[in-house]
């Protein structure tokens, strides 16, 4: 078998059993190491096509951001897990069941495919343009409106997480700079007697 | 054997198929949901990529990416959403969430 193959199996393999586990891990801690698991594994697998911006992406954005940001959920909220787990012994034999026929189902169309080899021209072919510098050259270009429309997307999304959560403790005294300027009094002199203060 | 562009379409059908399996199976826990999409997002995405490279054509990276800002979005909304409820409400329980009912 050539090298990527072997790589194919092992990260394929290894996404499978660890994206299983993100499912019926009890901890929910567990889960999110699990999908940051799957994730790396995924960004192997685009390794091996040869997608290598969406890899590295893949790893900054999901690992680096989004896992952590699930991370820091389930252990700031304090939560009976227990409680949430109720239900999932009696719902397994009907979720495999489901779950291994839609698998089924897939799996039989696309196995219909044949074996396809690899295209003649690849994506980014070979000594040209770095994936990378093609991707951008794709994006700036034929898809600039899309891509302005990811950048509003991510900006309404920041600013639709700010105001849900942020939120101000009444009787929390805090500096109206406004206010302390706006003072009538707010230039003094005094004539403060030695070592007295004010 | 050689890889072909069906093993990739049917590991993308295995960690769908787990994802959807883990929106039933956790349909009382949030936060496997929203992981389960996480997971239902990612295979999409070995899809796109593996048609991309197979077809010699970038433009299924390119939605890779977008499907990627998306996903990014909606886990951050979605997380919110659920710091701000289980402010509110001290519970994250599905079946809690029932004041909507009509």
């Amino acid at each position: 078998m050539q090298a990527d193959a072997w790589f194919f199996w092992i990260f394929a393999i290894v996404l499978a059993v660890s994206a299983f586990a993100v499912i019926i891990a009890r901890n929910p801690v567990h889960s999110v190491l699990f999908l940051i698991l799957s994730f790396v594994c995924a960004a192997g697998l685009f390794l091996v096509m040869g997608a290598e911006f969406l890899a590295m992406i893949l790893v900054v954005v999901y690992v680096g951001a989004v896992a952590v940001l699930f991370l820091f959920v389930v252990m700031l909220l304090d939560v009976d897990f227990a409680r949430l787990r109720q239900g999932f012994v009696e719902y397994l034999p009907q979720g495999l069941l489901i779950a291994l026929i839609v698998a089924i189902e897939l799996i039989y169309v696309v196995s219909g495919l044949g074996p396809s080899e690899r295209a003649a021209a690849a994506a980014t072919p070979a000594g040209t343009l770095a994936n990378t510098a093609a991707l951008g050259e794709v994006l700036y270009t034929r898809y600039f409106y899309f891509f302005q429309a990811a950048g509003m997307i991510l900006l309404t999304a920041m600013i639709g997480a700010i105001v849900l959560t942020l939120h101000h403790k009444p009787g929390v005294r805090r500096q109206d700079v406004g206010a302390q300027v706006a003072r009538p009094d707010s230039v003094e002199v005094r004539k403060v007697a030695s070592r007295a203060g004010i | 054997m050689g890889i072909g562009l069906n093993h990739y379409l049917a590991l993308a059908a295995i960690v769908f198929t787990i994802g959807v399996a883990g929106i039933i199976l956790n349909h009382k826990n949030i936060i496997i949901i929203l992981m389960s999409v996480e997971l239902i997002l990612l295979s999409v995405n070995i899809n796109l990529v593996a048609f991309s490279t197979y077809s010699g054509d970038l433009t299924g990276q390119a939605f890779a990416l977008f499907i990627l800002t998306v996903a990014a979005a909606e886990a951050a909304i979605g997380l919110a959403i659920l710091v701000a409820y289980y402010r509110n409400r001290n519970s994250i329980a599905v079946e809690d969430i029932n004041s909507l009912k009509g």
